[in-house]
């Protein structure tokens, strides 16, 4: 009985030895712009972005999050989140509270729409400067007030050039019985249906329900064809080669090409949905002071750089694009040039009752 | 009086604690279940069920099928468990719960890397120049997942239950003439009953809830009622009724279903479900 | 007949260390996947130290399996003896059914219930936030509690009331025989009850999964990972969690076989 009990108290003890080791992380030189003196050390800042979305000090790089922390004395609790209507109902129900979000536009102007944002004074963002002109006053946020952009991409269609023979500049390749099996497809339900309603040619913002039950359709009579519904295991899936043909975000195509050449990107000819995530401060806020210095040191010109490099995803920041170093200068994907750019569509906000329409047939779709 | 008064004090707090955390969540959830989003009472959400039915006939037989393979791998397994001599024996059951300490998902997640078309198996056959085969998201990698993850449980039970038969009982049969296959229906399966019921209530819940298995394994192509609770709950508060709703009638198949097992052990046991 | 029963076992063994060995095994990959092997290297054990969001889990996972398991074990083992004092059979029975729910009920439908109650809860004192630490303790205590409780009851069942009766008599305050009679005889129920609440605490998905909101443990962030990319960290630390326990259970087993041993001799 005793010895039972020595023996749980030296497992317990050898466990929580794990759990003692400290970090060793080595911190960079950066040359800061903005100035970073406050007197809030020791408070919290809690950051909500998306999985695989920041730099994270893995294989050498920046890792964004302990610089400022070591900058500035504030802690930051950092989440991640994969799809923005997983983020919106983290924020609707109120279990947990964040400081600072990175949504896609439509979800920006829903949250505007419904007085879930904190406005954000650029005047008081030194760095803001540095944000490209192509980027402000979009149609979610036109007079700048409560987002500032952090990034921007385009879907495309990633393949294998070993395992696939043409290349498969159509969305309808995922419905092609050529490849069964072989094909990917999103798991969250504004980005499968997009793809269908590119290919039937309906705009992705559609009022009509008859479109939305016609793109469900279409992805019910392509569900025999797909390997699975994915939305970040496409990296593993596509860098091993498990799968040939997937629909993803062009940034994270180069992430994978890294890991695997024999990767390469087409968009659509039918046209694709362009998105850009900004910064925004939810009502929930607990640190707005914090935030606002997260912000800044976000669009701080090396963090920016460092981010763009990490993550792939082109940068609305000057800084970045115009420096000749930036491992993704004048990339073709990134940054098509005006003849190559692909139709586009960004994603508007739509009705409750649209919404809630799509969301029940995505179940109808998983259930076919 | 006194005494009445100091074990009042030692099961008041539990009391307390189940009453606050066992009992008045489950009436929050009906009262989820039984309104709409307004708080309006409405049989709305359970007529809605519908839309799902076919989330729920795939949890069940699902379920039923990988209950059964435990059961059939488990069975035989207890049975050799207990001729071993008792220090194998506990070596074994050691053996048998080890697993059981790695994080389930990580076992789970392993099975991707030997079952996927560029996975172990796939690879050893493409160089015997037989396949590949489409091993992975299938129906049947799930329940592949929820045999393997829930096997433990139906082992423990059964092995613990048969560890106790007194063997002098089978050979009082043998002496008497019975065949080792009477012996097995007639006497070893009879006392080892409450074994099995409690083992198939222990992989038959896990497994007609699981939200994890499917996703994985299946290639996220299905839903079953773990993953739609998991998917409703997670879109927000707007789902929150309905999703209650399908949470409700998952209690209501794993009370019948416990109700059944109860029914085939008429060992005493202190308070039944419900 | 011998050797089928024992290549069966063999083959059961297999089946279920298949995965652990992959688990290993990958966990000494040069390369960043699990899929694909590349080359052997303790790498990723040095690369652990590094990664401070599953450091920082696997102490949120021990702090709850600790203190859940401590909590759930002292009101457990209060509750067990005060229910085993009740009288009446029907107010036992009840509260023995209550006690049964979460063990029974599926996890999902715990975790979800659990996750209601604490957003109305907070909806109602105004939080900001109302899932956190205290609220993923708690879920943990309430699963525990049932698994205490049920294996101090049969030794309560085997102890004889009259025993503390008679240090009663014999001038005992009740306290004093609860901690001199009662509590040395269902020891060994109350030490179950708290491996195994440590156990399942550390272990437990679904339900933290509907409850921790900020407090992430162990099986949350390796779930968030599943859901991107895992990377051979967390195979290392996996792996080195199942060598520790799995060299534990062996030392006990041979401490438990010798003591065995000694005892036959004399």
């Amino acid at each position: 009985m005793k010895k039972i009990f020595q023996i749980s108290i030296v497992f317990i003890l050898i466990l929580s030895l794990f759990s003692l080791c400290s970090c060793g992380y080595e911190y960079f030189d950066l040359e800061l712009d903005a100035d970073y003196t406050n007197n809030l050390q020791g408070t919290v800042l809690n950051v909500y972005n998306w999985g695989e979305y920041i730099s994270d000090g893995s294989e050498g790089t920046i890792d964004v999050n302990k610089e400022f922390e070591k900058i500035t004395g504030i802690k930051v609790n950092y989440s991640t989140f994969e799809s923005n209507e997983t983020m919106y109902s983290q924020l609707r129900t109120a279990g947990v509270s964040y400081d600072l979000i990175i949504p896609s536009d439509y979800m920006i102007d829903r949250m505007i729409s419904e007085e879930m944002l904190l406005p954000i004074d650029v005047n008081r963002i030194s760095n803001y400067k540095n944000v490209d002109e192509a980027y402000k006053n979009l149609y979610f946020d036109p007079e700048n007030k409560y987002s500032v952009p952090y990034n921007v991409g385009m879907v495309g269609i990633i393949y294998n050039t070993k395992m696939v023979d043409e290349i498969p500049d159509s969305w309808s390749v995922f419905w092609d019985s050529k490849y069964k099996n072989q094909t990917l497809m999103f798991s969250n339900p504004r980005d499968a249906f997009m793809t269908a309603q590119f290919l039937s040619g309906v705009s992705v913002n559609s009022t009509n329900k008859a479109d939305w039950d016609k793109a469900a359709d279409l992805l019910k009579s392509q569900k025999s064809n797909l390997q699975s519904y994915v939305m970040d295991e496409v990296y593993g899936k596509m860098e091993t080669g498990e799968a040939a043909i997937a629909p993803y975000y062009s940034g994270d195509y180069l992430t994978m090409y890294d890991v695997n050449p024999d990767l390469a990107f087409v968009y659509p000819k039918e046209g694709t949905n362009i998105f850009v995530d900004s910064v925004c401060i939810p009502k929930c806020c607990q640190n707005y002071e914090a935030a606002m210095l997260y912000i800044n040191f976000l669009l701080e010109p090396e963090i920016a750089l460092a981010n763009a490099e990490y993550i792939g995803y082109a940068s609305p920041n000057t800084a970045v694009i115009n420096n000749t170093d930036y491992c993704y200068y004048g990339n073709e994907i990134l940054y098509p040039k005006e003849e190559n750019m692909p139709k586009t569509e960004y994603y508007r906000n739509l009705s409750d009752d649209i919404r809630y329409y799509y969301e029940n047939l995505w179940i109808d779709v998983k259930l076919y | 009086m006194k005494k009445y008064f100091s074990s009042t004090i030692l099961r008041a707090p539990y009391i307390l604690w189940s009453a606050l955390f066992i009992i008045i969540p489950l009436i929050i959830m009906a009262y989820f279940a039984l309104t709409d989003a307004n708080g309006t009472f409405c049989l709305a959400n359970f007529s809605h069920l519908s839309r799902y039915k076919k989330a729920f006939m795939l949890s069940i037989i699902y379920a039923l099928i990988s209950t059964v393979i435990t059961l059939l791998i488990a069975y035989p397994l207890a049975y050799f468990m207990t001729k071993c001599k008792p220090g194998a024996q506990r070596m074994l059951m050691i053996l048998m719960m080890l697993p059981m300490w790695t994080n389930f998902l990580i076992r789970t997640y392993s099975w991707i890397t030997i079952l996927s078309n560029t996975g172990i198996i796939n690879t050893l056959l493409t160089k015997l120049g037989i396949g590949p085969f489409q091993l992975i998201n299938r129906p049947g990698t799930v329940i592949l997942g929820m045999v393997y993850d829930f096997l433990p449980y139906m082992i423990l039970p059964i092995y613990n239950v048969m560890s106790k038969i007194d063997f002098s009982l089978t050979e009082a049969a043998e002496d008497l003439g019975a065949n080792r296959m009477r012996v097995i229906t007639k006497v070893i399966f009879p006392l080892s009953l409450p074994g099995v019921v409690s083992g198939i209530t222990m992989v038959f819940v896990p497994s007609v809830s699981t939200f994890y298995i499917s996703q994985k394994l299946g290639g996220n192509k299905t839903m079953l009622i773990g993953d739609m609770i998991e998917y409703l709950f997670n879109l927000g508060p707007d789902y929150y009724n309905v999703a209650s709703a399908i949470s409700m009638v998952l209690m209501a198949i794993i009370l019948v279903s416990m109700f059944i097992m109860n029914r085939f052990t008429d060992e005493e046991s202190e308070g039944v479900v419900l | 007949m011998k050797i089928l029963s024992k290549l069966y076992m063999a083959l059961i063994i297999l089946f279920l260390y298949a995965p652990i060995a992959v688990m290993i095994f990958f966990s000494f990959n040069s390369g960043s996947s699990v899929w694909v092997f590349e080359g052997f290297s303790f790498d990723w054990y040095a690369e652990l130290v590094f990664n401070g969001e599953m450091l920082d889990a696997f102490k949120h996972t021990l702090i709850i399996a600790i203190l859940s398991a401590l909590i759930s074990t002292i009101l457990g083992t209060a509750a067990a003896v005060g229910i085993d004092m009740l009288k009446s059979k029907f107010a036992k029975s009840l509260v023995m059914s209550v006690t049964n729910i979460p063990m029974m009920n599926a996890d999902i439908v715990t975790g979800v219930s659990l996750m209601l109650l604490f957003i109305f809860f907070g909806k109602l004192l105004g939080l900001a936030e109302s899932l956190g630490f205290m609220t993923v303790l708690i879920a943990h205590i309430t699963f525990n509690l049932p698994y205490v409780i049920l294996s101090v009851m049969p030794k309560l069942k085997q102890t004889d009331p009259a025993l503390s009766q008679a240090a009663m008599d014999l001038g005992c305050t009740p306290l004093k025989s609860f901690f001199k009679v009662v509590l040395p005889s269902i020891s060994s129920g109350v030490f179950t009850g708290f491996i195994m609440a440590f156990t399942l605490s550390l272990d437990d998905f679904v339900i933290s999964y509907f409850t921790c909101g900020h407090y992430q443990t162990l099986p949350i962030v390796i779930y968030n990972m599943t859901k991107k990319t895992v990377t051979p960290d967390t195979y290392a630390l996996s792996t080195l969690i199942f060598i520790s326990v799995f060299t534990l259970l062996i030392l006990y087993n041979v401490t438990l076989s010798r003591s065995e041993k000694k005892r036959g001799m004399a």
